[in-house]
């Protein structure tokens, strides 16, 4: 940029010859630093790009949190009733659901999980 | 028959499980181990069950020995439960499984699942009594009347039956979900870690146990690390180390005092606070640590590599070898789908001069600490011949893809091999995907 407003200003036959091809201006130190910006940072900005309320603290107390409580079905036992509640409203008006089914919309109460497997099926790699 | 380094040729011996695309979840395989002597060889999975091969050797003196892993034992070690205290599901996942050394005839382990660990006894019967007084032989029982004499009942032998019952379950220490367990080298005490606590216990007693570490914070918003594995020192009976989600690792001496909270040593390398990242943390998390069987060094897993620290030097580790740098510029979408938060284990082997671990699309990789070599394999039912010698795979991270090279786009990231075990003395390891048990085996064992 500075060379070409130069160029303007002298405008003489000594710059003539003198094209930014032939010497192009080297990289500014910030310049530099964009273009080997390390393939982690530039994750880290399209993760951002995507997520804009992501905070900044990704190995902090959330993420931990969330590993501590793996496994927890309700908050508490007022969740517990509420969800027991919405389902036998739910249940009125069809046939009662499959014992079997865990999975999908049915909310899980403890008398419908398996408490004890009723048939041992062997591991398919003693077969 | 140690082998060194050397040249290794990796030959498929055998492979277990299922051969359909459509894995059950009870199915996928949670852990591997092989016992101290490397004759038995136990999976668990998802569905609490625990399967023990055993090794049956053809052509036993000589060098170029075929050896064949066959079922020796299966038994559902736990069941899923629902904690209707705190409203938990515990799954029946078995964790972690570690034999204990044998004693006497029988075999012990113990296995565990997020809550709950069990020492198993597996026993042999190949006799049984025959001729009681009372009884029939298809055991009804006989009218008082009709008997007349008297006679000691015969051992007579039966055809082998293997039967695993449990001996001792040690239950209700853990709050967070057990990630380890490690027997002591006095065989008699073992420790349990879960997130936050590392429990001491005896074999013979279930109704106690010694917390030795716990890193709960009082306020657990301040929460900013838990504990992803540990293990006791091959040798010292008296040193532990646990390693944490922060990639430290701390190495406690029990005999400095009964809570360990302090450490003896902290193994952490420094970073170049320039090149952090969002992920940085989440990628520096150890999933696992392994003792060498010499007891010198020890080896951590984290997302990208592996590291080896020599137990006297805690500043940084004295080997680095990357598993698959290629995925540092696919960090983003490893975030997405979970990937970044796999764990994999790793293990040496006999002689320490060789470590493997487990990468994606059924790949896994071995460095050979001494000859500075290392090679990626896979784990597949293509190379499934008997004694088919595996060829070294590459992946291309740029540029133009060569012939039987694949790119890291290719990669099938569902297919993971997280567990991997190595024979305690000879070339034979074995390998998990996703449900199946692959075995290979050094050419010239």
């Amino acid at each position: 940029m500075l060379l070409s407003s130069l160029t303007l200003i002298c405008g003489s036959a000594e710059f003539k010859s003198f094209s930014m091809e032939d010497h192009p201006l080297p990289p500014t130190y910030s310049e530099v630093q964009e273009k080997t910006i390390s393939p982690e940072k530039a994750e880290e900005a399209k993760l951002k790009a995507r997520y804009p309320n992501l905070g900044n603290k990704p190995g902090g107390s959330d993420l931990l949190r969330k590993r501590l409580q793996k496994g927890q079905k309700y908050f508490d036992s007022g969740d517990y009733n509420m969800a027991k509640a919405k389902i036998k409203n739910k249940q009125l008006p069809t046939a009662a659901p499959e014992k079997t089914e865990i999975t999908g919309d049915h909310i899980p109460t403890p008398q419908d999980l398996p408490q004890r497997k009723p048939s041992l099926v062997a591991s398919k790699l003693a077969g | 028959r140690m082998c060194p380094g050397g040249d290794m040729q990796w030959c498929f011996s055998q492979v277990k499980g299922a051969i359909d695309d459509d894995v059950a979840e009870a199915d996928i395989i949670s852990t591997v181990e092989f016992n101290h002597t490397g004759e038995l060889l136990a999976t668990g999975d998802k569905g609490g069950r625990v399967v023990i091969f055993q090794q049956e050797i053809e052509n036993k003196n000589q060098p170029q020995f075929r050896s064949e892993y066959n079922v020796y034992s299966t038994f559902q070690s736990h069941e899923p439960e629902f904690d209707y205290l705190k409203s938990l599901e515990i799954e029946e996942k078995i964790n972690k499984i570690r034999w204990l050394p044998q004693k006497n005839a029988a075999q012990f382990l113990l296995s565990t699942n997020d809550k709950t660990i069990k020492l198993w006894k597996i026993s042999e019967r190949d006799k049984r009594p025959e001729g009681y007084n009372l009884k029939e032989e298809d055991g009804r029982y006989k009218d008082p009347n009709t008997i007349t004499s008297l006679r000691v009942p015969v051992l007579k032998p039966m055809d082998l039956m293997v039967e695993a019952s449990p001996r001792r379950v040690f239950a209700n220490a853990h709050t967070y979900h057990i990630n380890s367990v490690s027997v002591n080298s006095d065989n008699e005490t073992y420790l349990s870690a879960d997130d936050l606590r590392i429990n001491l216990w005896h074999l013979e007693i279930t109704d106690r146990s010694f917390n030795i570490v716990d890193i709960k914070p009082a306020n657990m918003e301040e929460l900013t690390e838990v504990i992803t594995a540990a293990e006791f020192h091959p040798h010292q009976c008296n040193t532990f180390v646990y390693s944490s989600s922060k990639g430290t690792i701390r190495l406690c001496d029990m005999r400095v005092s009964a809570l360990c909270d302090k450490h003896s040593k902290l193994f952490e390398e420094p970073e170049d606070p320039s090149n952090r990242s969002f992920f940085s943390e989440i990628i520096s998390s150890i999933s696992d640590v392994k003792f060498s069987h010499n007891g010198r060094y020890m080896m951590t897993r984290d997302y990208l590599s592996v590291k080896i620290w020599d137990l006297n030097m805690e500043n940084r580790p004295v080997e680095t070898y990357q598993v698959h740098e290629y995925l540092r510029s696919k960090l983003c979408s490893l975030y997405e789908n979970d990937c970044i938060f796999d764990k994999f284990e790793c293990c040496w082997n006999g002689n320490d001069s060789v470590v493997m671990t487990g990468s994606y699309n059924n790949f896994f990789r071995m460095f050979d600490r001494g000859h500075r070599r290392d090679v990626t394999l896979e784990a597949s039912r293509e190379n499934s011949k008997p004694m088919q010698v595996l060829k070294p795979r590459k992946v291309c991270t740029g540029g133009k893809r060569k012939k039987d090279e694949i790119s890291v786009d290719s990669l099938d990231f569902n297919k993971k091999i997280l567990h991997t075990a190595w024979h305690p003395q000879d070339n034979i390891i074995a390998v998990a995907t996703t449900n199946n048990l692959y075995i290979f085996q050094d050419k010239v064992n």
